[in-house]
């Protein structure tokens, strides 16, 4: 088996007093896509933040254990967090363009990083939307407001503006809760395609939604990781009582 | 998958993903920070030159103070009158006053008459006469005081109980669409100048009171206490409407449910959960009133005289100032007093904002979250 | 007593409703008052000329381009620092530490502090310190800089609507969704960049409305500038920092109460008044405008 793309050991994280999360230890494959599952308040957005260290933005959180990403302790003292997160980009809940144009939105990644050839960004523009299957829909209006893109559409820009920045790892904080069948069909496809190039780890409520598209599934409760595996097995045969209660739909 | 164009030009390595120092970050940061401690800066070097130039007061030996002085007022004067005047009337009211305070100002420099002068200063301030510009000048306060907490009380006693029903109108009763003009209408009158609202007392309210109420002097603590109130009443709304919408739903729906009308309801309870909002919005609008000067300029009457009677003028600490400061010799004995003055507004207004702060909200905090 | 209820019921909401509208009738009746008062005086010509005849007759048009002037340079002064305080007070101060809780107070303090304060503290520290400074360390004590001009009166004006200026931008930058700084710093930005890029472009609106508002009063306020810089009359406009400057304020000041003949020049004061309440007025009008579009956005 390969090494694993990112590997967890005894993560645990307080919110001030309360703790989150649980002295986590997973392995998340490289170029797969792995789901984390379990009801709401579980600790499974949290863990997410903490692979590109969101939380770090959030007052009083306070965290113990190790996440690394390649081998390397992304919580070491001496790690960059702005470089770390050009290399674990993410997707969030709600879809969240700036109120810029589409072309900017996409082109913000790039210029940060100092790109101001228009040709090169231009063309960076165009192969992360194609990327992201929305070119098509928004070529001919790239310098309108992105705002005016359709809630899907916002999603999958969003998920062209994470590309932009070139990561390795692309988070995903439920990107399909709040659209419609179509839209979510539209983006389980590109999690399909994208997996080919990109470790890619999922939040998602929707245990279907899980199933078609990941290849390895954790199930978070209260805090704590109750089992990880292979997608497959996690859906068919758990081995624990509480993972089978709740993907048969007894509580959550 | 087109893979070729890589912008960030770096792998995941620990070479690549080692902390760097940016400039950018560090200096926005520091500067930021730098600025933001302006307001507290300022704070305290209003405190410290306020309070520097009432010092002089409290000095005995100060005859090279004095001599500088006289020559800065030389130069100073000497300058004004250079500047092209005209003959108008204003202009030769300007010249007469810069000429008497010359005069005024020789005779001071002389040393014996400084040092009497001083002692007699600060035994004066506690006394009932403001005479400044004469030749024995007293400098006592408390016609001023007296004066600055008549037009107040007069003010407040106005503005406070208008404010209040009127924020309890469009907080509790008010449909919304004539709440969204009641608001912004008032949250208006905050934004007049008060020398808008100075002119209109002293050319309108003054002659229509004195026609309802035919008292004698036409300016007076009455006239300036409405006038004030106009001042004060926006900031006693805004913050009392506030506290009153503040009021947390349960507590309002939990009368209306025991079976109490809305009028009961925002009498009995919205209003009393809501005093430690509204003693903040009248504190603060009593801190508006106190140092207001213009409206005291020119609607006052600006006699400092002790009385009861609200219908004598009055002359308030803060036009006191106004209407001296521009005309006195720096550094002279009036000149600290007037700071003296300002002092005693800043140290009183900066009580009251205090006060408000955290006494106020102390108390909320108690009384919403039950701690 | 159900009947009893009702009508104290009645009463009580009448009272209420009675002052609130006793308030709005005041501000009508002033408003028409003084436009009554002013509008045959006021025309093109009484804007743009000079004022004649020692102020008896003309215009006003230095009072204006003083007054404009003023909040001119004002506005230079207190737009930058009001809204670098507010960046700092919502993107890098904690809620909960002392320096952020002492500054907020700082900036109340500021907000309340009377505004002839303002203008003792410029006489004492801009005129007197900085000003008499610069003059005797680059001039040997030749008066330049240590009298009242227009550029202390500004600078003097700037610190009275400093607390105007944070308060707007502040509330405009809470508006700006967290999900777009995140989505900023998730794409590998810096806080500042995230900052100059998302949260000021963000907040353009806020502070053009804190920039109004800070107009608004300095335009209107006359305490801090009686002794700082405002002169009665010049008969030329102001050419240099260390001029003096009329003022629209002022003037309606010292020709309501120290004219020599304050009943004949009555229509220009008015006149005066309309101009200034009018500015204020409508710049207020712009603010609340743009607010309250602002709020209903953050909803």
């Amino acid at each position: 088996m390969k090494e694993p793309k990112i590997k967890t050991r005894d993560l645990t994280l307080f919110y001030g007093e309360k703790m989150a999360l649980n002295a986590i230890s997973m392995d998340i494959p490289e170029k797969e896509v792995t789901a984390f599952i379990g009801p709401s308040g579980c600790g499974k957005s949290t863990f997410l933040r903490t692979l590109n260290r969101m939380n770090d933005l959030i007052p009083n959180v306070k965290i113990t254990g190790e996440v690394l990403v390649d081998s390397l302790n992304i919580y070491d003292k001496q790690i960059d967090v702005v470089n770390l997160r050009k290399k674990v980009g993410m997707v969030f809940q709600k879809s969240n363009p700036f109120t810029k144009s589409i072309f900017e939105n996409v082109a913000y990644g790039p210029k940060i990083n100092g790109m101001n050839n228009k040709a090169k960004l231009e063309e960076i523009v165009e192969s992360s939307l194609k990327k992201a299957f929305i070119w098509e829909e928004v070529k001919d209006r790239l310098h309108d407001s992105a705002m005016g893109l359709s809630g899907g559409q916002q999603q999958r820009m969003c998920i062209a503006r994470a590309l932009a920045v070139e990561p390795e790892i692309i988070l995903m904080d439920e990107p399909a809760s709040a659209l419609d069948p179509i839209s979510t069909a539209k983006i389980e496809e590109l999690i399909f395609e994208l997996k080919k190039s990109y470790t890619i780890v999922i939040v998602t409520h929707n245990m279907q939604q899980a199933a078609r598209v990941s290849d390895v599934t954790a199930f978070f409760y209260l805090g704590e990781l109750i089992e990880f595996g292979k997608t497959k097995k996690i859906f068919t045969t758990p081995d624990k009582k509480q993972t089978e209660e709740y993907i048969t739909g007894r509580f959550g | 998958m087109d893979n070729s164009i890589n912008n960030t030009g770096f792998v995941f390595t620990k070479e690549s993903l080692r902390k760097k120092f940016r400039w950018s970050e560090f200096l926005s940061e520091r500067i930021i920070t730098g600025v933001a401690f302006l307001s507290i800066t300022i704070i305290i070097l209003i405190f410290f030159f306020v309070f520097r130039e009432t010092l002089p007061i409290f000095k005995q030996k100060k005859e090279i103070v004095k001599v500088e002085s006289v020559q800065k007022q030389e130069q100073y004067g000497g300058d004004e009158n250079a500047q092209p005047t005209n003959a108008s009337g204003q202009e030769q009211y300007g010249v007469i006053t810069k000429d008497t305070m010359m005069t005024e100002n020789q005779v001071v420099g002389e040393d014996t008459v400084i040092h009497g002068a001083d002692e007699a200063t600060v035994k004066s301030l506690l006394g009932k006469d403001w005479l400044p510009v004469s030749d024995r000048p007293r400098y006592g306060l408390i016609p001023l005081l007296v004066g600055t907490v008549k037009i107040t009380l007069l003010a407040i006693l106005f503005a406070a109980p208008i404010a209040i029903l009127a924020a309890l109108f469009s907080a509790a009763f008010a449909p919304p669409w004539m709440r969204e003009i009641i608001k912004p209408a008032i949250e208006l009158l905050a934004g007049f100048p008060s020398v808008v609202i100075g002119f209109f007392a002293l050319m309108v309210m003054a002659s229509f009171f004195q026609n309802i109420f035919g008292y004698d002097t036409r300016l007076n603590a009455f006239v300036g206490g409405v006038a004030m109130a106009l001042a004060a009443i926006p900031i006693i709304y805004t913050i009392t409407e506030d506290a009153l919408t503040a009021v947390p739903r349960s507590y309002t729906e939990a009368s209306l449910a025991l079976g109490a009308s809305r009028w009961q309801t925002a009498l009995f309870v919205t209003l009393p959960a809501a005093t430690p909002g509204i003693f903040a919005a009248v504190l603060l609008g009593v801190g508006r009133v106190f140092g207001e000067t213009m409206i005291a300029l020119m609607a006052t009457g600006n006699a400092a005289m002790i009385s009861v009677n609200p219908f004598e003028s009055v002359r308030t600490l803060a036009a006191t100032i106004g209407a001296e400061m521009a005309e006195v010799v720096f550094g002279d004995t009036h000149y600290s007093v007037l700071f003296l003055i300002g002092s005693l507004l800043f140290i009183f207004t900066f009580g009251l904002n205090a006060l408000a702060e955290f006494y106020v909200k102390g108390k909320l905090v108690k009384r919403f979250q039950g701690k | 007593m159900n009947r009893k209820n009702r009508i104290t019921g009645a009463l009580f909401v009448g009272t209420t409703a009675f002052s609130a509208f006793l308030i709005i009738a005041v501000i009508i009746i002033l408003l028409v008052v003084i436009i009554i008062g002013g509008k045959d005086t006021f025309s093109w010509k009484f804007l743009t000329s000079f004022p004649e005849d020692g102020m008896m007759k003309g215009g006003i048009f230095p009072a204006i381009y003083g007054t404009v002037l003023l909040v001119l340079i004002m506005s230079v002064a207190a737009v930058p620092f009001g809204t670098i305080t507010a960046i700092y007070l919502t993107e890098y101060a904690k809620e909960t530490s002392i320096l952020a809780k002492t500054i907020r107070f700082a900036v109340r303090t500021l907000a309340t502090v009377p505004s002839i304060i303002f203008g003792l503290f410029g006489l004492g520290f801009f005129i007197k310190f900085v000003g008499g400074g610069m003059d005797n360390m680059f001039l040997g004590g030749q008066l330049k800089w240590g009298q009242p001009n227009i550029l202390w009166a500004s600078l003097t004006m700037s610190l009275l609507t400093l607390p105007v200026v944070i308060v707007s931008v502040e509330e405009a930058i809470r508006t700006v969704p967290r999900e777009m700084r995140e989505a900023s710093l998730a794409l590998g930005a810096t806080k500042w960049e995230t900052i100059k890029r998302i949260v000021i472009p963000g907040s353009r609106s806020g502070i053009m409305t804190g920039t109004i508002l800070a107009v608004s009063r300095g335009a209107g306020e006359v305490a801090p500038i009686l002794f700082t810089g405002a002169a009665y009359y010049l008969a030329t406009l102001p050419t240099s920092l260390s001029d003096q400057f009329m003022n629209l304020g002022y003037h309606i000041y010292i020709m309501a109460t120290q004219s020599a003949n304050v009943d004949q020049t009555l229509p220009i004061q008015f006149a005066t008044t309309l101009v200034l309440l009018m500015l204020t007025f409508m710049l207020n009008l712009t603010a609340v405008i743009i607010r309250s579009r602002l709020r209903r956005k953050a909803k």
